[in-house]
């Protein structure tokens, strides 16, 4: 079952999202040219993953919880795939003009 | 507690329950422990808390068939009598808000779901009440900021808020009627977390997965699709808001967005939602089909199963709304081969009610009448989408009356008729009373002819070319219009009717007793209206459900009601 957790995890779980959060801003004055969008989706991630996992305490949680957070992660993969599937193919049929 | 805790000594088997005799009334119910507004407005019972959703949402239906009435009127005539063109756009906007948002996405889960969910699975109460009890006060505040928005004047985008008009060209309402819709949404999000969370962890002893009542399986999977679905909308809505406030690029292509995205975000949510609207209704009509052929259905894994297929395989078919929007062609082919996979558990539901009816004995009681109007109608509404699937067949009925004809066949003619197939057969229950049943089927039949009058005229029309939203057209179209109007009034006088008649039935209508079907559900084995906490010691289960074929030739005696 769910372990009770201390309040120094989500003070460190707040240093980690400030941290982070100097890093997507700091990236923003540096030309990095196509890995500007990347490092910025890196980080991104990286905060989401520090919110699931000890703010919201997936970790530590039953195997339930587990899954549905794993399900809450494929369904948003669902979704961007289907949508970058229609933006990426769109060029490939020639247009007559 | 979970579903394989050995039974204690002292619990009773489910139909050694039956507390009351049949044709009793229970003094001492839900109704009377608590009264007054204040018990009412600050009750934690999910049986009051159905009941307020369920006076919640016909305020709603009501309004928007106001609007779909004045619409009607107006296209008697091929020149604009009544409403201006401005007023007609807002018409159909009210009306496609609210009947989606504010009755039908609730409709089923929130009002019969509350109310006998936790009753079917043995359980006092859904596992957090309170919570329950909050989502009903996150919709009504949702419902309040959209009538808010009618009130100071409408909203003429469609109820699909099409970006770049709604981000930037509508001068109405926009952002507080995407607010309502938003609030309300969270309301979705809580009784889905509530309802997953009760199926879980509440169920009775001996009442395993595979033991579940199928209405049970069903709201399961609407409860899954609205907790996945839901926030998408919520930050779709969110986005409109801040393109129309801060001119923040995202769907105007002016600013540097794509219009496209708005439409892929919005049917990320709003295809799935179809799904929530109807498969609610599915798990209805598997309890009527066994209870009033008193026979186990056919194919219980398969018909649960399919629910779950349709749940996930819903969420990959949106970009068929999508063909003509300039989306890629191999998107599109993708999405029509997935939109055809759907047909596969939703035939597998058809097939198996048609195959339960087979040597059944067969009660034509008013759920019942409503069942088979389900089964005919969904089926008709279904195969039309297969049409619309089809890319190129698409193209043609693209935003005509085709696509109106599809979805009401399977909103008004599935989900609504089981709504009321639902309502009807658990009223017994809800009320402690019978409705009268000649009355109850006069009403089931109107509906039904109201219904196709309606509907299936604009089959034609929208394959003849009449385009959606255009209260302006060639004097041939007419006389289908003039048949949908008609049409509509017939319909209009088959909904009326269950009104007057429940609310007749309330105080005045004959005792029902515990169990008038004489069905196998839990829900049925406690009196009638059910105590506070619904069952007087939890009951043990103790086999698979709907097993009627001991009893097949049961006198229910209808025609005494």
């Amino acid at each position: 079952m769910e372990e009770v957790v201390q309040p120094k995890v989500y003070v460190r779980t707040c240093i980690a999202l400030l941290v982070l959060l100097a890093v997507t801003w700091s990236i923003g004055y540096i030309n990095l040219g196509p890995f500007n969008l990347i490092v910025a989706l890196a980080v991104s991630i990286a905060k989401a993953i520090v919110i699931a996992l000890f703010f919201m305490h997936i970790k530590g949680s039953s195997r339930i919880l587990h899954l549905a957070a794993v399900a809450g992660v494929i369904w948003l993969l669902i979704m961007i795939s289907l949508t970058l599937g229609d933006y990426i193919s769109r060029g490939w049929v020639p247009l007559n003009h | 507690m979970n579903g394989t805790t050995p039974a204690p000594e002292t619990m009773k088997s489910a139909t050694e329950l039956v507390v009351e005799r049949p044709g009793e009334f229970a003094r001492e119910n839900y109704l009377s422990i608590h009264r007054g507004v204040r018990a009412w407005l600050l009750t934690k019972d999910h049986k009051r808390i159905g009941l307020l959703y369920l006076g919640t949402i016909l305020i709603f239906f009501l309004i928007a068939s106001v609007a779909a009435a004045l619409m009607r009127i107006e296209l008697l005539t091929p020149q604009p009598k009544l409403v201006t063109s401005e007023t007609y756009n807002k018409l159909f906007t009210i009306h496609g808000v609210l009947m989606v948002w504010f009755f039908l996405i609730p409709s089923i889960p929130t009002v019969l779901g509350n109310f006998v969910l936790p009753m079917m699975i043995g359980a006092r109460d859904v596992a957090f009440p309170k919570l329950n009890l909050m989502s009903w006060y996150i919709f009504v505040a949702g419902g309040a900021l959209a009538l808010w928005s009618l009130i100071r004047g409408g909203v003429d985008t469609g109820w699909t808020f099409y970006t770049p008009y709604s981000t930037t060209y509508a001068n109405t309402h926009v952002i507080s009627m995407a607010a309502g819709v938003f609030v309300a949404g969270f309301s979705t999000i809580v009784t889905g977390i509530n309802f997953i969370v009760t199926t879980h962890k509440m169920r009775a002893p001996g009442l395993t997965w595979f033991r579940l009542p199928l209405f049970v399986w069903s709201l399961y999977a609407t409860s899954l699709i609205m907790v996945l679905a839901t926030p998408v909308l919520a930050i779709t809505l969110a986005l409109i808001s801040v393109e129309r406030f801060w001119g923040v690029g995202i769907f105007d292509p002016k600013l540097g967005g794509d219009p496209v995205l708005f439409q892929h975000l919005f049917w990320f949510y709003s295809h799935p939602a179809v799904y929530i609207m109807i498969l609610p209704g599915m798990g209805v009509i598997s309890e009527l089909i066994t209870c009033f052929s008193r026979k186990r259905i056919y194919g219980y894994a398969w018909v649960g199963s399919a629910s779950m297929a349709i749940a996930i395989l819903g969420f990959m078919v949106w970009g068929h709304h999508m063909f003509v929007s300039s989306q890629s062609v191999y998107a599109g082919m993708i999405f029509s081969i997935l939109s055809f996979l759907v047909a596969v558990p939703s035939g597998i539901k058809v097939f198996n009610w048609t195959a339960t009816l087979h040597k059944g004995s067969i009660h034509f009681a008013t759920p019942m009448l409503y069942a088979l109007g389900f089964i005919g109608l969904f089926t008709i509404g279904g195969l039309t989408g297969l049409f619309l699937a089809a890319l190129a067949v698409d193209v043609h009925v693209h935003d005509t009356y085709f696509v109106i004809a599809h979805f009401h066949y399977i909103m008004v003619g599935g989900m609504v008729m089981a709504f009321m197939g639902g309502l009807h057969y658990w009223w017994p229950k809800i009320s402690g009373r019978l409705y009268p049943e000649f009355a109850g089927k006069l009403a089931a039949m109107i509906t039904f002819i109201g219904f196709n009058l309606t509907f299936f005229p604009q089959f034609i029309l929208g394959y003849l070319g009449q385009p959606r939203r255009y209260h302006i057209y060639p004097p041939e179209f007419q006389i289908f219009h003039v048949l949908s109007t008609a049409g509509a009034s017939v319909l209009g006088i088959g909904y009326l009717m269950p009104l007057i008649y429940f609310i007749w039935s309330w105080r005045r209508g004959r005792a029902a007793g515990p169990n008038p079907w004489r069905a196998t559900g839990l829900e049925w084995q406690t009196s009638s209206p059910p105590p506070e906490h619904n069952f007087e010691q939890t009951p043990i289960v103790t086999g698979p459900p709907y097993s009627y074929s001991a009893e097949k030739d049961v006198d229910l005696n209808l025609a005494s009601i």
